[in-house]
């Protein structure tokens, strides 16, 4: 037998907008098991009440439930108290209301087949051009070498490093098929688009390495895309952002994009 | 229709005779009767149905044992499907993931709930003679057949079948192998369901038999009303799609495929791929969900039917809330055009059309619940028979709640963040198409075999059927709850790559071995469906004292149906009714008696 | 015609809540379908260009003069068709014959001047690959095509093999030629429809 957890809930969340989405996951639950447990009492009563037996005939007259009314009515309030008052506030914060990029800390990722490419603007703070014909096996995602913005951008395979308790800005874009990039521990996912760069935003609010994973099925080797996301401190931030040489390609094993 | 000097012909060969004359390849292969038809649709989609869960047995050792070669089909399966050492590739998992999803929607249920019992039943239950148009039924058969075996045939062929899930997301579709001969076998399905849609449509509403007027229409004949309502108009935007990416597999248009891609290294256009580029992939995305959010409804309306009839028959009392019942699933029918969004909310759209998706999908779930609700009810004040296809359609209750409870989650946005393509979304449309639609399938077999043969079904093979199937249902079904809300990704071939996939690892190994008990559990079923057929106890043409009108019919009618005309005077489920001594009052049956 | 068909109500006669035959209801769905098949390739086309940044007008790179031709062909055939269900409702199947042969020579004229304007762009290397303009333009306009090419073989039928049914059943074939006629003036709607969209816009 293989070993294998048996987790029966939510994983870890690091994220500070975690918790109102795991909130209302729990609020649907609840009302699930509800409903589930107030069907299933009638239905059970009704399985050993009424069985076929001799002298007993159905009651054809139709019974007046007006708890069924109720009920409804109480599944259509609810769920419009879940939608208005949890889950569009939720919505409406993670997806629009981005921080002021100054106070955040910009990351671009390139998705492709089967690998997520940071990239970093480098000490200028601006991110030099890209183009997808400068793409090559030695410039990943395609950095303009006549933009001098370019020279010191960092670029990274599978593996990002953010700072915790700042907001950090995602810009997402594909170079070839569609890829999802979801951070389950930061309550994070978002379609990634050929021919769009969307934005996203989190603040983590603890350290630690997490799995990045791809949630669109984007080819053969699908499954092995995963990378890693690195919660650090300020300071070790900075001093992994020193560390990476800029303008270097970085080491890439043929195994992270066999195709 | 002013042409009056020729009067209509009046039927003077009655049918019944007319069939005894027919050879037998006529009479049985190339027949034009609704019946054989619906049998054809029911056998072909059952053999399919069992090769699409055969696919997922190959996938779930694989979930179950990452990595490790497959014992007995791993050296049948071609050198694209399997690794050096007979392991699945993740080529062949691909593969296999998508045409399980294909196989099971387009060639297993909606045949089987539509083709088959809806062939077979609606006529019966409207006292007709036979569909408006029995060659297009036919037709219909025969393309619904070459559409199957186009896909069947896909596996052997240079590039091997599709493989890019049963969406077909571009850009993927459309630069990976085995989608071309996918999208024509597409397009010929999409043929036989709008040749059999119009068909239904026009049947329900011309050739209903005196007296019966639309709310005297049993359940299971609105919810074949309403579902070919879906098809004929949902369908035809799924063709269009199938075009579009046809065209850009094959003439190198670019509806799909975005500016500046590179594909394993190059710029697009290149000579094997020579897209220009300006398309947008989000395109394919809407069209496809605005056939396949109906399709769920087509997948789960008619065995809403099925369970309704048999409720009634076994309750021994009239539907509650019957009309209540078909208005719901005439609103769920219009509502469901306006969610397709719902399956889209991590495209990055925007705040405003997420909330508008997310509104319509928690003002759908209302009408489910009306049903639901009414069917539990129903049970109310019973004298409850049970037998087979009761137990079935009873399972199908709970099993169908937890399906639609556990889409709420998924239908607001916010908690779709964290469940969105994981476990969670397979687990929740398998509660509602596996226990749920398969369940009312097997309701529908046991309910109506008598008429089809002549004969009844084991009851005690019934039973060895229903049990262990149910619990296997939910012992492969609910974990994948759990893998998901731990936020595994679907469509991963080797889980142990990820954190959450080791911390949920454990579950796939139940779930595989709850299906490979499943696939035996349904042996007694198999052998229950042919040798009942030769040995079941024979049967009176109205074994289950029903008051619809297939059981006004021989069994197994003949050419044509029924031997004398039929009228109705009264509502489909008056079973008990108060006065007199019968427990069920047929709907044909003249009010003087 | 099989017994089948003879026993099934309203196969000829109207029925008497909806006033139609079962082939009159049945092309009507269909043409139901047929407009949910066109609206999506017309609103991919719609999304498809507002998306873009540039477009070229259909009337700088298309021949417009030809295709005005062709709808009017394709109009007057449309009015050969009501003609002919009208000569057969007089119980004159020798005109209405007349008419649906010209019907069939009018679509023809239509694909060959369809068949010129492929060929040109061909020799002018556009081809469906070449930007998403062609793209659409071939695939709407082949589509198209398909469905003209389609109603030729019908009404080819109802001249040949099928004209047999004229002496057994002519109130059926009478309404079968008027399905039909349904059909081509929905194909017919579809040209008017795709005319300026793609060739004068």
């Amino acid at each position: 037998m293989m070993a294998g957890g048996y987790s029966l809930w939510l994983p870890v969340d690091v994220s500070k907008h975690g918790f109102e989405i795991d909130r209302l996951i729990y609020a649907l639950h609840i009302l699930m098991a509800v409903l589930f447990v107030g069907w299933g009492i009638v239905f059970a009563y009704c399985l050993v009440r009424f069985r076929q037996r001799p002298g007993h005939r159905a009651d054809a007259v139709v019974i007046k439930a007006k708890a069924s009314k109720y009920a409804e009515i109480g599944v259509a309030v609810f769920e419009a108290v879940l939608l208005l008052a949890f889950a569009v506030p939720v919505l409406a914060r993670v997806k629009n209301q981005f921080p002021s990029e100054a106070e955040s800390e910009v990351v671009r990722v390139v998705a492709e087949q089967f690998a997520w490419n940071g990239h970093y603007a480098g000490a200028d703070g601006v991110f030099g051009r890209t183009d997808p014909k400068f793409i090559a096996p030695d410039n990943l995602i395609g950095l303009d070498p006549n933009d001098p913005h370019g020279t010191d951008d960092i670029i990274t395979v599978n593996e990002l490093h953010v700072p915790v308790n700042k907001p950090v800005i995602v810009r997402l874009s594909s170079k070839d098929v569609i890829h999802s990039f979801a951070v389950p521990a930061l309550r994070v996912k978002q379609d990634v688009i050929p021919g769009m760069t969307i934005p996203i935003w989190f603040e983590a609010a603890r350290l630690g390495e997490f799995d990045i994973q791809c949630a669109q099925l984007c080819g053969n080797n699908h499954f092995k895309m995963r990378g890693r996301i690195h919660i650090d401190t300020d300071a070790a931030f900075a001093e992994w952002k020193k560390s990476k040489a800029p303008g270097e390609a970085p080491k890439v094993s043929e195994e992270d994009f066999q195709l | 229709m002013s042409a009056a000097t020729h009067g209509s012909h009046a039927g003077h060969d009655h049918g019944a005779a007319h069939g005894h004359d027919l050879p037998f390849w006529r009479k049985y292969v190339f027949s034009v009767d609704h019946k054989v038809i619906g049998v054809q649709y029911t056998i072909t989609a059952l053999v399919f149905l069992l090769f699409g869960f055969s696919l997922m047995m190959i996938m779930r050792y694989q979930l179950a044992y990452p990595g490790r070669p497959l014992p007995i089909v791993g050296s049948w399966l071609g050198p694209g499907l399997v690794n050096a050492d007979r392991s699945l590739s993740p080529d062949g998992y691909n593969v296999f993931g998508a045409m399980h999803g294909t196989i099971m929607v387009f060639l297993a249920v909606v045949p089987l709930v539509v083709g088959g019992f809806g062939n077979y039943v609606v006529p019966l239950q409207i006292g007709a003679p036979d569909m408006a148009f029995p060659r297009l039924n036919a037709a219909s058969y025969w393309s619904y057949l070459s559409g199957g075996l186009v896909m069947f045939a896909s596996f052997f062929m240079k590039g091997g079948a599709a493989q890019s899930g049963w969406t077909s997301y571009a850009p993927l579709a459309v630069i990976s192998p085995g989608q071309t001969v996918w999208l024509l076998g597409m397009v010929l399905l999409i043929t036989s369901s709008l040749l059999g849609s119009v068909n239904f449509i026009v049947t329900i509403v011309q050739l209903r038999a005196p007296g019966l007027s639309f709310f005297r229409l049993p359940f299971f004949v609105w919810a074949q009303f309403v579902t070919a309502f879906l098809l004929l108009l949902a369908f035809p935007p799924l063709e269009a799609a199938a075009i579009l990416q046809l065209m850009d597999r094959i003439a190198g248009t670019s509806f799909f495929m975005p500016t500046g891609l590179v594909v394993s290294g190059q710029i697009l256009p290149t000579e094997a791929l020579p897209h220009t580029g300006g398309g947008s992939p989000l395109l394919w995305q809407h069209l496809f969900w605005f056939l396949a959010h109906p399709e769920v409804y087509v997948l789960i309306l008619p065995a809403m039917g099925i369970v309704a009839e048999v409720v009634a028959n076994n309750t021994r009392k009239p539907l509650w809330g019957y009309r209540s019942m078909v208005y719901a699933i005439i609103f769920l029918g219009f509502m469901s055009f306006i969610v397709w969004a719902h399956h889209m909310f991590m495209t990055g759209m925007g705040t405003k059309l997420s909330l508008f998706f997310a509104t319509t999908t928690m003002i759908i779930s209302i009408p489910s619940v009306v049903v639901l609700t009414a069917l539990i009810l129903s049970l109310w004040g019973a004298a409850m028979r049970f037998n087979s296809q009761f137990l079935f359609a009873l399972a199908f209750l709970p099993m169908f709640a937890i399906g639609g409870l556990t889409g709420l989650p998924l239908g607001l946005p916010a908690s779709d963040i964290h469940l969105h393509d994981t476990y969670y979304v397979i687990g929740h449309f398998h509660y509602v198409v596996a226990p749920g639609t398969i369940f009312a399938i097997f309701a529908g077999v046991y309910h109506w075999y008598p008429k089809v043969t002549g004969r009844k079904m084991s009851e005690l093979l019934g039973r060895v059927h229903f049990w262990p199937s149910l619990i296997c249902m939910n012992v492969i079904f609910l974990p994948m709850l759990f893998q998901g809300l731990q936020g595994l990704s679907r469509r991963t071939y080797d889980p142990l790559v990820y954190d959450a996939g080791q911390a949920v690892q454990g579950w796939h190994f139940v779930s595989s071995w709850g299906a490979w008990i499943l696939a035996i559990a349904q042996i007694p079923f198999i052998i229950n469906f042919f040798w009942s057929a030769v040995a079941g106890k024979k049967v009176s043409d109205n074994p289950w004292d029903a008051t619809t009108l297939e059981w006004a019919a021989p069994s197994p009618p003949p050419h044509g149906n029924f031997l004398k005309s039929v009228s109705v005077y009264r509502d489909p489920y008056v079973y008990s009714p108060p006065g007199r001594p019968s427990d069920f009052w047929p709907q044909n049956q003249p009010p003087e008696d | 015609m099989s017994a089948t068909a003879e026993v099934i109500p309203h196969t000829v006669e109207p029925h008497p809540v909806t006033g139609v035959y079962n082939g009159k209801f049945g092309m009507w769905l269909f043409l139901a379908s047929e407009i949910m098949l066109f609206g999506a390739l017309f609103s991919s086309y719609v999304l498809l260009r507002v998306g873009s940044a540039e477009w070229p007008h259909g009337y700088s790179v298309l021949n417009v003069p030809l295709a005005t031709v062709n709808t009017m062909v394709l109009i007057t055939s449309s009015v050969t068709v009501v003609m002919a269900w009208y000569c057969l409702q007089l119980n004159d199947f020798g005109k209405a014959r007349l008419y649906l042969l010209a019907t069939i020579g009018l679509a023809l004229v239509f694909m060959v001047i369809k068949y010129i304007e492929y060929s040109s762009k061909f020799e002018h290397h556009h081809y469906p690959r070449t930007n998403l303009f062609y793209g659409l333009y071939f695939t709407l306009t082949g589509l198209h095509g398909l469905h003209v090419l389609g109603g030729i073989l019908v009404f080819l039928y109802f001249v040949g093999p099928g004209a047999g049914m004229w002496k057994t059943d002519p109130h059926r074939y009478t309404n079968r030629v008027e399905c039909a006629g349904l059909y081509w003036h929905f194909v017919d709607l579809v040209w008017i429809f795709l005319f300026p969209s793609i060739y004068l816009l």
